[in-house]
């Protein structure tokens, strides 16, 4: 018997203690999976001078005499890492994100649904990714070809009749449409003052009215979540350029009356805009065109799936009526007669731009989300994208009616909602807040919904499941609700203090806003930051 | 010395021809706490009713109307450093600017702390 | 379809459970007569990964990548080496799938990178400060124009030599806000225009935007003038659309530049056909509070570990609406995460050694070319990596059309550039980084020769 178990391993643990102490520290700070990661200026070692992670050839120290007076005394500091830290650096930093491949992230209006992975890998093509904005015309056919198409489905989905593909994110694109609508008035002598903008409306609406000179004025809601079109229609007069309506609404539910608030306003004079951040609610279902919009722009990163990224890029074509269509900004592709395409950038030349408002930003626009969009577009098809507007209407009247018995649902009596469903803490016992289940979902393994936006609503929680969420994800999900709900209204104290599970707790934000620390500084000292060698020295 | 108070959560207490004014401890209770107070310019003119002050929370910012007409003599400097002595003490230390009563009669619209105690209730 | 988990049967029970009898009557708002009955029409049926994939690569496959032919284009769009790690980084699901940072408490990976993001942006441009990222150098650069006309509470600004994209999106802006721009154009000649610009400053402009180098590759004295903006009250705006630069030349907020705006897509983010890229904006901190966009800051959880948050939001669109410094939501997040990877690769050092060696590989292009009969460098000995020829009596949109015959992609007409500027139409901007070799140059050399004999 003298060779059984030879290594010692033994899988019981005796009669030890099998539930670590609650705060049992570590000597690293790090608790198994749960990393804690430094800034990179602390990694970097004390003798960290000569470290790269980017190999060089010799260093040529050529230098031309006109800039030798301006040449920098010593090297910009900062601390570099080689590969292998760098790749453990940034993964370390990866584990502490929620994210959608993660599980569900129902940010209302926020619309985070699946990035399909061919998307990537299309955008990544050399013959999409490396080629350069101002390569003489011929040697771009492709690219250009892409923004056609896309422009094309685009304007098909719709039913309008230009896009301009330029603006670099939805906010950009209501700068677009507002400034298209400005120089149209103005093409007839009546620029006008006041935009007027739902309360409800995201908070870019009333920023991008005022960023393009105008004043904002508010529009009432009805008890209902909708526009008041009696308010409305009294309110409108000659001083009034136009509207701007989220539709569907950032309420979720869908502006009943769109088509008689835009025959008012054409009526006295005024443009329809409409802040087509929901627009994958109603894709393939309603044709924005049909209920006489003159603009709106389609967030390809809510909408057509391309990546958030922790806050961008994105990318906001509008699309415009016939009215709006030759006060487009620059630039645009445009077919010749030999079947080229062509990039109009100029608009001196009568046969080319001559009422465009002009440029927004340099180049044609955000061509990496384009190759993304229209490759989900050309998934999906005509058909899928329909699909994908119902499945997320279906799934978010699912967790409406799966919900409003335990949370207070404002306009549940309103009719279904469209692609997401709206609470409030009303229900909620004194001292519990939207927040506190917001912080709770957070243990539960979710991300929070929307919170405390609409403003028109208090204590607020918008729900937007989108249609990649399978059922069973969303029957747990409503299972966290319930059982969140239930705890506040039990008074469960220890929500207050919520998230308890996550890589941070809550944060101090007024200690943040108060003393900005808005960049890292070295502590004073020898623990500071080693010095940099001169320029050349290493 | 007198205080009045405003339906907009202001407070001015006013000595002869100057007055101190603020914002009143309901107002910063509601606005939670305070990062950042921008202060008008000393010596600007400014009509009743004006937006002078900008007071910052962490998720809200809150204009502040000057309650009378006048000219703004001085402005409480310590609050560029310290902005949560509005949250500590909104109706004492945590004032915000003195102004030069350009209209004294513009103060019988104002509410007296009573009237301003059951305007609270009323809300 | 694959992207779309629900069933027939999920979709039946989940419709019950609602009290709907069929899809449509969840559309029971929209009218009747907008609510289409079937897929829009003219437009193709779903299809496979396998099928889309064709199709993308038949448009992708009708363009000359830079990677097949030499390639000398730049004007505000750089195409530099990007190590492979920062590709693979940005592809992961936890940085590529988050949304922007609201839940700190889940967000801190994304936060800490922006945090570092802000201050290597701040150490390159010699800034107190940084934001979170813009759109991209030519919206940032008119954001810092509305910014300094808050600072000053002034309406008026001189532009220099700057990239024209960048003159014509501020003018769209100033024509509707009403701020008065003026913009001194460049000549064709090796004179950065400090005079010329530092005439147009008077005791209304509320600022003075530079661009560093400028749009010829010119570097000009910006100290000079800063001084001069200062003089009469007014900010200096830099504006560097080729951030490699600075590892080089000394940075423009040490040079007395107020704001400094940039185009960061040469570390990191790549050409792609000009979009998405990387808005770069760093300022003295005293402006924090006037910043446009996003700001990350550090703070304490209520544990007391350190951790990051979105800050100083009462500036932005979602809380200050209409009186918000901008209307900027989405940025360029990714972006910036792709050009801090690249920086921490690369290093103060490392972005030194990238930008003598691009300086390098200009020089010696600038030399061979200019031998060349009929071609002029024009800012000869005064530039980084990027220069302007001058094709003696010719018209250089023609000589760029001709050389992509030659299958090279061989610099970026001024003609392209300034469409109503006959007088630039004979030059030609080169741009010369460490992806070009020796072969490239001559083969580019060995053309033009062949071209304008």
């Amino acid at each position: 018997m003298n060779t059984i178990n030879r290594s010692g391993w033994k899988p019981e643990m005796g009669e030890v203690d099998v539930h670590a102490p609650e705060d049992a520290p570590t000597a690293s700070g790090d608790r198994a999976l749960n990393l804690e990661e430094p800034l990179i200026f602390e990694l970097r070692a004390a003798d960290g001078a000569g470290k790269c992670g980017v190999d060089f050839d010799d260093m040529p120290d050529a230098m031309s005499p006109g800039i030798a007076k301006f040449a920098r005394k010593k090297q910009v500091e900062l601390p570099a890492l080689a590969e292998p830290e760098t790749v453990r650096h940034y993964t370390r930093l990866s584990r502490q994100n929620y994210a959608i491949d993660l599980g569900p992230f129902p940010l209302g209006s926020c619309t985070m649904k699946h990035n399909p992975r061919l998307n990537e890998a299309v955008a990544r093509l050399p013959g999409f990714a490396d080629i350069h904005p101002l390569q003489p015309m011929d040697t771009v056919q492709g690219a250009y070809a892409v923004i056609e198409q896309l422009a094309d489905w685009l304007m098909k989905l719709t039913n309008m009749s230009a896009v301009a593909m330029s603006p670099k994110a939805g906010a950009h694109g209501e700068l677009c449409g507002i400034l298209a609508m400005r120089a149209a008035l103005e093409a007839r002598g009546d620029a006008r003052e006041v935009i007027l903008v739902p309360e409800s409306a995201h908070g870019t609406n009333p920023a991008t009215a005022a960023f393009a000179g105008y004043g904002v004025e508010n529009i009432p809601a009805t008890k209902d979540g909708r526009v008041d079109l009696e308010a409305l229609k009294a309110r409108l007069g000659p001083d009034v350029a136009g509207v701007m309506i989220t539709n569907p609404n950032t309420c979720g539910l869908f502006e009943r009356d769109m088509k008689a608030i835009s025959d008012a306003v054409h009526a006295a004079g005024g443009l329809v805009y409409c802040d087509g951040a929901n627009f994958n609610a109603i894709v393939g279902k309603v044709r924005p065109g049909d209920l006489g919009v003159d603009a709106m722009h389609i967030n390809l990163h809510k909408t057509f799936s391309t990546p958030h990224g922790g806050g961008g890029p994105g990318s906001g074509p509008v699309v415009l009526s016939a009215a709006l269509a030759p006060f487009a900004p620059i630039p645009f592709v445009r077919r010749d007669d030999k079947g080229r395409l062509r990039m109009v950038e100029e608009r001196q030349r009568p046969d080319q731009a001559p009422q465009s408002f002009g440029r927004m930003a340099a180049f044609h626009g955000q061509m990496g989300m384009f190759t993304r969009a229209l490759t989900y577009m050309l998934s999906h098809g005509a058909d899928g994208l329909r699909q994908v507007a119902e499945d997320a209407v279906l799934n978010a009247n699912y967790i409406l009616r799966s919900l409003e018995d335990v949370l207070d649902a404002p306009y549940a009596d309103a009719g279904p909602c469209m692609h997401e469903a709206l609470f409030s803490d009303d229900d909620l016992p004194e001292g519990m807040t939207t927040l506190d289940i917001a912080k709770g979902l957070i243990d539960e393994g979710f991300h929070p919904m929307t919170v405390y936006f609409p403003l028109v609503v208090h204590g607020a929680m918008l729900v937007e499941p989108t249609e990649t969420e399978s059922k069973a994800g969303l029957d747990r999900f409503i299972n966290s609700m319930r059982s969140l709900a239930e705890r506040a209204k039990a008074g469960d104290q220890s929500l207050k203090s919520a998230p308890h599970f996550a890589p941070r707790r809550r944060m101090d934000e007024a200690r943040a806003a108060r003393k900005p620390v808005l960049t890292w500084k070295a502590p004073p000292g020898p623990a500071g930051e080693p010095a940099l060698c001169e320029l050349g020295g290493s | 010395m007198t205080i009045y108070f405003t339906e907009d959560h202001e407070w001015i207490s006013v000595e002869g021809s100057t007055g101190i004014v603020g914002i009143t401890d309901h107002a910063q209770e509601q606005l939670g706490d305070i990062t950042f107070v921008e202060l008008p310019e000393v010596g600007s003119d400014y009509g009743k009713g004006d937006s002078v002050s900008v007071v910052d929370s962490v998720k809200a910012a809150s204009d502040v109307y000057t309650p009378v007409s006048g000219t703004v003599t001085e402005v409480n400097t310590d609050l560029e450093e310290q902005p949560e002595l509005v949250n500590n003490d909104a109706e004492g230390e945590g004032w915000l600017f003195k102004v030069t009563l350009s209209d004294k009669s513009e103060l019988e619209g104002l509410m007296d702390e009573d009237a301003y105690k059951t305007f609270l209730e009323s809300l | 379809m694959r992207y779309l988990p629900l069933t027939q049967t999920d979709r039946s029970a989940m419709l019950a459970k609602i009290g709907a009898d069929d899809i449509d009557a969840l559309f029971a708002d929209v009218p009747a007569e907008a609510l289409l009955k079937a897929p829009v029409s003219g437009l193709p049926m779903h299809a496979s990964e396998m099928a889309v994939e064709r199709h993308m690569k038949k448009l992708a496959a009708q363009n000359l990548s830079a990677a097949d032919a030499p390639f000398f284009l730049g004007a505000g769009a750089y195409r530099h080496h990007i190590p492979a790690t920062v590709d693979h980084i940005i592809q992961r699901g936890e940085f590529l799938t988050a949304y922007t940072p609201y839940q700190p408490e889940i967000a801190q990976g994304t936060l800490q990178v922006l945090f570092e993001f802000q201050t290597q942006v701040a150490r390159m441009f010699g800034t107190d400060i940084a934001n979170a990222s813009m759109y991209d150098g030519s919206t940032a650069c008119w954001e810092a124009i509305a910014m300094a006309g808050r600072i000053t509470r002034r309406e008026r600004a001189v532009l220099g030599p700057i990239h024209p994209h960048y003159v014509s999106s501020a003018e769209t802006m100033a024509r509707f806000t009403g701020d008065e721009l003026v913009s001194v154009g460049p000549q064709l000649s090796a004179d950065a225009g400090e005079d010329a610009v530092i005439a147009e400053i008077d005791d209304k402009t509320a600022a003075v935007v530079v661009q560093y180098p400028d749009i010829l590759g010119r570097v000009p004295d910006l100290a000079k003038i800063a001084d001069a903006a200062h003089a009469k009250g007014a900010l200096l705006i830099a504006v560097v659309t080729e951030p490699v630069a600075l590892g080089l030349l000394e940075s423009p907020g040490s040079l007395g530049a107020d704001i400094v705006v940039g185009e960061g897509q040469s570390l990191g983010v790549g050409l792609n056909f000009g979009g998405p890229y990387l808005g770069l904006f760093g300022a003295r901190e005293k402006f924090a509070r006037q910043m446009p966009g996003r700001l990350c800051g550090e703070t304490v959880d209520a544990d007391g570990k350190r951790g990051f948050v979105l800050t100083l939001s009462t500036r932005e669109q979602h809380i200050r609406r209409e009186k918000a410094t901008s209307n900027i939501c989405t940025n360029s997040g990714l972006c910036a995460l792709a050009f801090s990877i690249h920086m921490t690769l690369l290093g103060g050092e490392g972005l030194g050694r990238l930008a003598r060696i691009n300086h390098a590989r200009a020089l010696t292009a600038a030399e061979r070319l200019g031998a060349i009969p009929g071609v002029e460098v024009v800012n000869e000995g005064n530039f980084f990596n990027e220069f302007a020829v001058r094709l003696a009596g010719k018209d250089a949109r023609e000589v760029a059309y001709a050389l992509t015959r030659r299958q090279i992609l061989g610099g970026v007409s001024m003609g392209r550039l300034f469409p109503d500027r006959p007088d630039m139409a004979e030059g030609l901007l080169i741009a010369v980084t460490e992806t070009v070799s020796d072969e490239d140059i001559d083969y580019l050399a060995g053309a033009l020769e062949e071209e304008l004999a």
